[in-house]
């Protein structure tokens, strides 16, 4: 489903930050990538949702190389991405339910779905009570949830969640974490990033080692090791 | 789904970000407020500017005046040839029945110039024709022309004497003082006005430039450029049709309490007859430029923290 094709990127500054990978995920696996800072763990998942380019290499989503997509067809990839990350990035002038609404307005719903939609998904994540909250009132697992809530709100094939509990205490970290696993369940490949030991390790399922740039190991049902 | 959904989606989100950044249009509405009364001064007073100069300009002219022996024929069929010049705006004939009754009414207490006047008989005052130029610095051919036609001889003849030289001095100071004022008054206008408009631009772009995680955000869920332009852009229409309506409304009072004021200073100029009778005009003028500059600097201040 994700094929990165001797992948390399290179920044402005010269150094590669990712270097040489080959990587395939199937659909409905969760994969943990998992590295110190400065790895290359989040230009490899921006790649996925063409945020990075590659300065080598081909990333494919199904059979299209991500970096040939035209404008149109990138932002239709985009709602097929599910995407969270450490600083949750929910907008702030908006409501928890605008915010969810968001996602499913670009992806062209009608009124009547979205009002149907949005309460179930914060049921999901256990926050249908926080409705016309906006992201200021709540805590910081809070507004991950919602953050989940609003990446897989279009039932997308692949959810990417870079460091998501970076920002969270352990108690909010294992709910995040139980979250994704359901997601999982429910058929969502998922990519994770971590530097958490514990995250990976509450997973227990394919683990992928970064250093340097380089994916250094690939376990099919692994622990976090470094 | 349907073109009119998202407007309708836009429009809303543009109004909802409008109320909920309460501060920060705040500020956008009052830099815009103080940029659009500087759009209004420039109006007026160019307006007022050109009032006056066109009062100066009305005030000078050259003045034909033929003998007493001029032919009406001649005489007209000067008027004729003048009013050929495309320089000539109006020429009016002055007879000689109407130069005495001027003349008279003149000097109506002055009963010894009208004492000698009756002693001499007759009517000792020539025909003349009083020439407009369409602009002032066109006196100068028009006289020029008129002394060809005096030295050439025949109907021109009968010319006495052309005014201008006389005036000369007088007219091409004026000339000088209108094309001054002209070329200031535009200089200034465009500095004050891009002045402004870029301190508005700045602002708008501040307002976005807070706004920028909010944009990727938006980005990375797969929102279309218009999608995510669209809100900021009807704020930005907002903060212009606000404070377009917020400088209306104050240059009513204003200009009302300037009135006879500006009217003892510039002659014949009210500055709230003007306001009152180019409503229409300043209303588009200045809600336009409002929209128009808020609708833009949005466009421009979103485009930078867009990227597919």
């Amino acid at each position: 489903m994700i094929y990165y094709d001797k992948v390399t990127k290179v920044y402005n500054n010269g150094v590669p930050a990712v270097e040489d990978i080959t990587l395939n995920i199937d659909p409905g696996e969760f994969v943990s990538i998992v590295g110190h800072s400065g790895a290359g763990k989040t230009t490899l998942l921006k790649m996925l949702f063409a945020e990075v380019r590659p300065t080598e290499g081909t990333v494919y989503f199904g059979s299209r190389e991500i970096q040939h997509l035209s404008g149109r067809e990138l932002l239709a990839l985009r709602r097929n991405i599910g995407t969270v990350f450490q600083d949750f990035r929910l907008i702030p002038t908006k409501t928890v339910y605008e915010n969810i609404a968001f996602a499913l307005e670009v992806a062209g719903k009608s009124e009547d779905d979205i009002a149907a939609d949005v309460p179930h998904v914060l049921e999901l994540v256990g926050l249908a009570d926080k409705l016309w909250s906006f992201p200021s009132e709540l805590s910081g697992g809070e507004q991950q949830r919602i953050a989940i809530a609003r990446a897989i709100v279009n039932q997308p094939d692949v959810l990417i969640a870079d460091e998501p509990t970076g920002n969270l205490d352990p108690v909010n970290a294992h709910d995040v974490v139980e979250i994704l696993k359901k997601i999982n369940d429910l058929g969502t490949t998922v990519f994770l990033a971590t530097h958490n030991k514990a995250v990976v390790d509450s997973v227990g399922r394919r683990v992928v080692t970064m250093d340097q740039g380089r994916v250094v190991r690939d376990d099919k049902s692994g622990k976090y090791m470094l | 789904m349907s073109l009119w959904v998202n407007v309708k989606r836009v429009a809303r989100y543009g109004l909802i970000s409008f109320v909920r950044n309460g501060f920060v249009s705040l500020t956008a509405v009052l830099i815009m407020t103080i940029t659009l009364f500087v759009v209004a001064f420039l109006m007026i007073s160019g307006a007022a500017l050109d009032a006056t100069l066109k009062q100066l300009t009305e005030k000078v002219d050259v003045t034909v005046y033929f003998t007493t022996e001029a032919t009406e024929g001649e005489i007209t069929s000067m008027k004729t040839a003048i009013e050929a010049l495309p320089e000539v705006a109006v020429v009016t004939y002055i007879s000689r029945e109407e130069a005495l009754a001027v003349f008279r009414e003149r000097h109506k207490g002055d009963r010894l110039t009208l004492q000698a006047l009756d002693e001499l008989g007759g009517n000792p005052l020539g025909a003349s024709l009083e020439i407009r130029a369409k602009q002032t610095s066109q006196y100068e051919s028009i006289a020029t022309f008129l002394e060809a036609q005096q030295k050439s001889g025949g109907t021109a003849a009968s010319i006495d004497k052309v005014n201008f030289f006389q005036n000369k001095t007088a007219i091409d100071r004026l000339t000088n003082i209108i094309e001054t004022s002209r070329r200031i008054g535009i200089a200034v206008a465009l500095v004050l006005g891009i002045s402004t408009i870029l301190i508005a631009f700045n602002t708008i772009r501040l307002a976005i430039y807070t706004a920028r995680d909010e944009i990727g955000v938006m980005n990375i869920v797969g929102a279309g450029h218009w999608y995510v332009r669209g809100p900021f852009m009807v704020a930005g229409i907002l903060y212009g049709l606000v404070s377009g309506l917020i400088v209306l409304l104050l240059l009513y009072p204003l200009t009302l309490w300037l009135g006879p004021g500006s009217e003892r200073f510039f002659g014949s100029f009210n500055v709230f007859t003007y306001f009152i009778e180019a409503f229409p005009a300043l209303f588009l003028i200045i809600v336009a430029s409002g929209i128009g500059l808020g609708a833009l600097s949005s466009y421009l201040a979103v485009r930078r923290y867009l990227h597919t």
